[in-house]
């Protein structure tokens, strides 16, 4: 070795240099800390703080009347039926992609991301001109008497379309790093198709799937911007939570506008402790570990 | 239960995986598929159990056409490199996965099912770790679950792809002999794949010897390593010198080489590059005039004695009593 004093040296300078790291660690958190409670929670505590403002009493007037509850209905309904079918059309994309080879499986793969792409709006307004009065169904529609633009089916469409990448977009790594020996393995011991996808790969997934389905929930229940364009705004109709809250918002009943606004924070604050435990399984289950 | 394999082709897009593959695998034989990665054994082995269809050409099980019959109707079993256990089942479940997926007038009593589980993990040796996952279970005891597992549903053939490639060395040579002692007591037709000569010698029966998608030599381990068919399996058996000569090139095994310090008729002169001890074993790298290619000579503890050896000292060498000519190219 060239020095000796070499070794002193570095590992001084390594002190300084842990020195300036520990300043920038505590001042990056810090930092993050504002960040979060500035743009984060304070709205949320504005949120609940503006609902009580009147009292319990007219908080629970505001979620209990007739028009909110029927936003309470329609979202739920929405969500119980996009979500299902995403998780059946999330589960057959993630399996095309990860256990066959085929032709344009890379453009299959950008189009499930379509979604993430295109702004709400649009997927809205795709719908009104596809199924609207006007649009290209919409006389074929309207001789059979079914509505779908401005009623139920419309909100459920937009909602399936924002929600459609949710559930694949988080099995598709998960099964593709998995592969397929374990289900080949079943097929050889004598598992027909539906024994394997339930004894085998379902298992393997099901944490993905959970986790999938929860981040697809919170979007379906908060989705604005599609959902707006084809509901038509009827009261106690067509309106979901997030359209009823701007409503209330409009006319300037904001305690009742925040204590429904509190309402659906609720559900998201559920969807989220849901979405972290399911996480955690995921990451037990990357590393490893056996529940 | 014997296996034909009949004219098989397969081709995977621009790549020609196996040629014209013709092989017949009589009933309680151990054969062993080996080859150098690419040669294309794995795709046999594929196309026999079914996982894998061939582009043409037939598998034929003691005489039944089963190139029509998908994977869960061959009844075979087959054992990954990787295992592929059920990692969330524990080994009890692993093993009794073939038994319960039976269609339900065929599936045995749950009393039945535990009672062949439990004689099988006594079969290979591993009955306390019934409750185990596959993941707290060591490269060796996976491998041997994975092995009860398949032979659960009791197939008419067993086939294991490089069953022992991802052990380590020690646990590798226990559990090849282990499953050679294994096939002894249960004879099922078995085929196996590796790209490990020493392991296709000491376990198979008979060897098929492939390179680039085709079959090279078919023979017991004596045969292809006495009469190697072409220069590729003389190569793939051992280590092999090719030397030069004016009656043109000659091929000859590391150990057949005899040394003298002393010029003598028949023998050529080298000098020593490098000298290197390998357990009992010494090995000695010659430089020879005229090729770049050294030549190697193992040599028996005795001579480590007798020294000699260092680098740069003038040796002469004779190439054993059965050189062989070199093959012709193809």
């Amino acid at each position: 070795m060239s020095s000796v004093s070499l070794p002193a040296t570095a590992s001084a300078s390594a002190k300084a240099a842990r020195r300036g790291n520990a300043l920038g660690r505590r001042l990056l958190i810090l930092a993050a800390w504002l960040v979060f409670a500035l743009f984060l929670l304070l709205p949320l505590v504005i949120v609940v703080s503006e609902a009580l403002k009147q009292g319990v009493g007219t908080f629970f007037t505001a979620i209990l009347e007739p028009d909110a509850l029927a936003a309470l209905k329609l979202t739920l309904l929405a969500v119980g039926l996009s979500v299902p079918l995403n998780l059946v059309f999330g589960v057959a994309a993630a399996w095309c992609v990860s256990k066959y080879e085929f032709r344009g499986k890379s453009l299959l793969v950008t189009l499930i991301d379509l979604p993430f792409s295109v702004s709400p709006v649009i997927a809205g307004l795709i719908y009104v001109l596809l199924f609207g009065a006007q649009g290209y169904f919409g006389e074929w529609l309207s001789d059979r008497d079914i509505q779908i633009v401005f009623a139920v089916p419309g909100i459920v469409l937009a909602t399936l379309f924002v929600t459609v990448p949710f559930v694949a977009r988080e099995l598709i790594p998960l099964m593709q790093e998995q592969g397929s020996t374990e289900e080949e393995a079943a097929r050889l011991l004598g598992a027909s198709g539906w024994q394997m996808f339930r004894h085998i790969t379902l298992p393997n997934i099901r944490w993905g799937l959970v986790y999938g389905v929860v981040l697809c929930t919170a979007r379906a229940m908060g989705e604005f911007g599609a959902v707006s364009v084809v509901s038509g705004h009827i009261r106690g109709l067509t309106n979901t939570l997030p359209l009823h809250v701007e409503i209330l918002y409009n006319e300037y009943n904001h305690v009742a506008a925040f204590s429904v606004a509190s309402l659906l924070l609720a559900l998201a604050l559920v969807i989220l402790l849901l979405k972290q435990w399911s996480e955690s399984r995921l990451a037990h289950l990357r590393t490893g570990a056996q529940p | 239960m014997s296996i034909e394999v009949r004219n098989v082709n397969k081709r995977f897009g621009q790549f020609q995986a196996l040629k014209a593959i013709d092989l017949h695998i009589q009933s309680g034989e151990l054969v062993a598929l080996l080859g150098p990665s690419g040669c294309g054994k794995t795709s046999l082995l594929r196309i026999i159990a079914g996982l894998e269809a061939p582009d043409s050409g037939r598998i034929v099980f003691h005489g039944e056409d089963v190139s029509g019959h998908d994977v869960r109707d061959r009844n075979v079993g087959f054992v990954f490199q990787h295992y592929a256990l059920f990692r969330h089942m524990t080994v009890f479940d692993n093993i009794a996965f073939g038994l319960r997926m039976k269609p339900k007038r065929q599936r045995p009593s749950d009393a039945a099912i535990a009672d062949k589980v439990r004689e099988l993990l006594g079969l290979v040796q591993l009955d306390w770790l019934a409750d185990r996952y596959p993941e707290q279970l060591s490269g060796g005891q996976r491998q041997r679950i994975a092995l009860a597992r398949a032979l659960a549903v009791e197939p008419r053939v067993l086939l294991l792809d490089e069953p022992f490639g991802a052990l380590d060395a020690k646990v590798r040579k226990e559990l090849r002999r282990w499953l050679a002692r294994l096939h002894e007591d249960v004879h099922l037709t078995s085929v196996f794949v590796t790209h490990d000569q020493d392991e296709a010698m000491e376990v198979a029966d008979r060897i098929v010897v492939m390179n680039k998608g085709v079959i090279e030599q078919i023979g017991t381990p004596a045969e292809v390593y006495a009469n190697p068919a072409s220069e590729f399996v003389y190569h793939f058996l051992g280590d092999a010198n090719r030397l030069e000569t004016d009656d043109g090139p000659l091929l000859f095994r590391p150990h057949e080489v005899r040394l003298s310090t002393h010029p003598a008729p028949g023998y050529r002169t080298g000098t020593v590059r490098e000298c290197r001890q390998i357990g009992p074993l010494l090995r000695v790298t010659l430089e020879v005039p005229g090729q770049a290619q050294g030549i190697e000579v193992t040599l028996g503890p005795q001579a480590l004695a007798s020294g000699g050896f260092d680098r740069g000292a003038l040796l002469h060498f004779h190439p054993g009593e059965a050189p062989r000519t070199a093959y012709r190219t193809p």
